[in-house]
């Protein structure tokens, strides 16, 4: 078995490795490399060829033991405040651009990423949580690509010997086990997205996929660059990466750790944590948009983030229930319901997700509880009565 | 013979010489087949997310175990089966996404072809312009449980949407539902077995002909509802449908707004604004064979400054109505027999038309909808009416259907591009 993975990994990589002469993509070798590959050691990146078969191929890691994620030049890793939610998987992310490009900055959208940049996440699974630099196994790697004509994104598999990972259009699924941070063992059925699913999180305008994550409001926060905590902001436009942002953070937006309660009140973490988990589709271009509910954090009309509003088109998701939000009611709020579920008929996000985020599920409870309570009933115009 | 099978099984080409099926051929060429099979899912994922405008991606005969939702983002493909009896994409082992077959992409056909038995909705299309469902059935197989998805055919926010000759059945909320979407035609289909067999919501100029919704719990809806990004739906025609005997108990999960219709609902018309009903053929509703009401009746809270609760224009001629009536249910049925209770003796017996008597305040002249707005009933046979003046505790509840001898004029037909 573990011979048997090696050997397919080694071919795999000889593959990748011995794919640039052949001029060409070989039909019959569905392992051997289609992208040009740059002489030297830098990223190897072009936005205008062909994906990449393999994550090795293009440098973004130093590629001697890929798995360690050590970052090439111009790949420059961040974090999010409140990151999404995904099956308790860690993720580490990076953005990269090419020699001479800059992002720009914005107080409220994405930043504007030049053409070739590209923004990576992978998704990991330790084998103990509570031991964060033991054994830890990566699943996939999201590649976002900004290319002449848009947005495009990649799911790359990782191998099971953790040597490279492969283009997987379609999408994996793969049973994962872990020890949880509380000492249990966990396990999860983990979906890697196809990469239609991809614009149903990235959609942030109609038909317009974007990048989620790079926003003042979530990357204003420290990171250990390896000279001690330091602005994700300030380091970037150190790098020369970041034209546009406040010379101090402290002016630009900064959403709460939902988990930290020194970084904001109730309301600001629960409202944090459903921006980031909820309003990539439920915004007003998001793919939730038919909804109605918009749960951006900036989003500050009660009945537009589901105050006593009414579902649409719930099916078996209302459980039973009348609105979204119940003020101080959390048990007889669809959006608890929905975020407490694993049924897919029913459970919201609708992708990315199969067990529930207990803390998060614990957070919004609280949200909700604390509110004054509503009983959402008599409509506003002409009450009738019977 | 017998070498000609040996050959076939050898080669395992069943789609090369196992079937006797005409060839398929597109603009871009032959056909993307897909045959069912253990990696059916992943092929015909990979296809879908290579596929080029133009293509048309075939799914041969048989049965298709799918356990993840398919999705499709690329303009101009079609996806066809070999009939809607042949062809099963079956999502009874389903594990992941929130519908069977989700579209984000124009120019959309889905044809020939079953999805059964999916967690969430059936075949959802979003955001696109040109869409068609064409001899496609969207069913849960198990018949009417709440545990069913809530939509079967399901094109939201799109436009030139065509839906013909397709079945829906049992889907938990709407067997055929076109949402917040202009320029629509619903025609020659069958839902059965739904709680909405066909709904139009949120939508303008939709021409709904030539269908048969039985057995639903709703017959066909035509429903205007707060909070959504398209606020306001005018200009329905429903004409030339067989709706009778909605009699399926309402199993939609509470909380839903079509939990709110009565079993034996006819057609129902909320929040309508210049909704033509005419031509139909409608019988043996138990609750009602026709109900024109406000958002009001239903007493939900809603904060929605834009939202017009108040049907509107509405013109209903050349009918046949028959039965029906009999057995009001629910909260809907329980208000109408108290109002007819103020009038009429039990056991009541609910006219065929029954309005809620909310009068739109904006467009009332003297408490009064005026002409241009008015309710127009005319030419339906022997059929009866009552307005129930929900709004004033039924103070006057009124049996005149000569009030309502008008006309409006007639709605433009829906004409989309290619189709006639």
């Amino acid at each position: 078995m573990r011979v048997g993975a090696v050997l397919a990994a080694a071919l795999g990589l000889s593959a990748a490795c011995g794919g640039g002469g052949s001029g060409g993509p070989d039909a019959g070798d569905p392992n051997a490399e289609v992208c040009p590959v740059a002489a030297g050691d830098g990223v190897s990146f072009d936005p205008a060829a062909d994906p990449c078969r393999w994550l090795s191929r293009y440098r973004f890691f130093v590629s001697t033991d890929l798995a360690t994620l050590t970052a090439n030049d111009r790949v420059v890793p961040y974090d999010l405040n409140t990151p999404l939610f995904s099956d308790y998987a860690w993720k580490s992310r990076f953005i990269y651009l090419a020699d001479g490009q800059t992002m720009t900055y914005d107080d409220t959208d994405s930043f504007s990423l030049p053409e070739g940049a590209v923004i990576l996440k992978t998704f990991s699974y330790p084998d103990d949580m509570r031991q964060p630099d033991g054994p830890i196994r990566h699943i996939e790697t999201r590649l976002l690509i900004h290319r002449n004509d848009g947005w495009e994104g990649l799911p790359y598999v990782w191998n099971d010997d953790q040597a490279d990972a492969r283009l997987s259009v379609a999408g994996a699924q793969e049973h994962i086990s872990w020890i949880h941070s509380d000492g249990s063992q966990r396990d999860v059925d983990y979906v890697v997205p196809n990469k239609n699913q991809c614009k149903q999180c990235h959609e942030e305008a109609v038909d317009v996929l974007g990048p989620i994550g790079p926003k003042a409001r979530h990357i204003n926060r420290d990171l250990d660059y390896g000279a001690g905590p330091e602005n994700q902001l300030t380091h970037f436009a150190d790098l020369g990466m970041l034209t546009g942002a406040p010379a101090d953070p402290a002016d630009a937006p900064r959403d709460a750790v939902f988990d930290d309660d020194a970084t904001g009140t109730v309301d600001q973490r629960a409202r944090a944590w459903l921006d980031i988990n909820c309003a990539h589709c439920h915004n007003p271009g998001g793919a939730a948009r038919v909804s109605g509910l918009d749960l951006r954090s900036a989003q500050t009309t009660p009945y537009d983030f589901g105050i006593c509003k009414t579902p649409v088109a719930a099916g078996p998701g209302s459980g039973g229930l009348q609105y979204d939000i119940v003020p101080g009611d959390p048990d007889h709020s669809i959006l608890v319901y929905r975020i407490d579920s694993t049924d897919p008929a029913v459970m919201m996000p609708e992708l990315g997700r199969h067990v529930v985020h207990e803390e998060g599920v614990a957070l919004i409870r609280d949200w909700i509880a604390a509110m004054p309570a509503d009983p959402c009933l008599a409509p506003a115009p002409a009450p009738a009565t019977r | 013979m017998k070498s000609r099978y040996a050959v076939c099984a050898l080669a395992l080409a069943a789609a090369a010489c196992g079937n006797s099926e005409p060839p398929c051929e597109g603009p871009n060429g032959p056909c993307i087949e897909i045959d069912p099979g253990p990696d059916a899912q992943t092929r015909a994922q990979e296809a879908l997310i290579n596929a080029m405008d133009g293509d048309i991606i075939l799914f041969n005969k048989g049965t298709f175990d799918l356990t993840l939702g398919l999705s499709l983002d690329v303009a101009g493909v079609t996806i066809r089966g070999r009939g809607m009896d042949k062809t099963i994409l079956s999502f009874k082992n389903q594990t992941d996404g929130a519908e069977g077959i989700l579209v984000t992409a124009d120019n959309f056909t889905i044809e020939e072809i079953a999805v059964e038995d999916t967690v969430g909705d059936a075949i959802k299309v979003e955001g696109a312009d040109g869409v068609t469902f064409r001899r496609t059935r969207a069913e849960w197989t198990d018949g009417p449980q709440s545990s069913n998805g809530g939509y079967g055919l399901y094109p939201v926010q799109c436009q030139h949407v065509l839906i013909e000759g397709s079945v829906a059945r049992g889907a938990s909320d709407s067997g055929i539902y076109v949402g917040q979407s202009q320029y629509v035609i619903v025609r020659d289909s069958r839902a059965d077995n739904n709680v909405a067999g066909i709904e139009i919501e949120n939508t303008s100029d939709a021409d709904v002909h030539g269908n048969t919704s039985t057995n639903n719990t709703g017959g066909i809806l035509v429903f205007n509802l707060p909070g959504l990004q398209r606020e306001r739906g005018d200009r329905c025609r429903i004409f030339d449908n067989d709706i009778y005997d909605n009699s399926t108990d309402n199993f939609a999960p509470a909380g839903n707004i079509v939990g709110n219709v009565p079993r034996g609902t006819g057609i129902a018309v909320m929040a309508g604004h210049s909704v033509e009903i005419f031509g139909n053929r409608i019988r043996d509703n138990g609750t009602v064979n026709l109900g024109i009401i406000s958002y009001l009746t239903l007493m939900l809270d809603y904060s929605d400054a834009n939202y017009d609760p108040y049907s509107d224009t509405i013109y209903i001629h050349d009918n046949t109505f028959s039965g029906g009536g009999d057995q009001p249910m629910g909260g809907l049925g329980f208000l109408v027999v108290q109002a007819l209770t103020t009038i009429m003796p039990a056991p009541i017996l609910v006219p065929d038309i029954v309005e809620d008597g909310y009068v739109d305040p904006e467009l009332a002249v003297g408490g009064q909808l005026p002409a241009d707005y008015k309710t127009c009933i005319q030419n339906n046979g022997d059929a009866d009416y009552a307005s129930l003046d929900v709004p004033n505790d039924y103070a006057s509840v009124s049996l005149d259907l000569a009030a309502h001898d008008c006309s409006h004029p007639a709605l433009p037909e829906v004409v989309l591009p290619g189709s006639n």
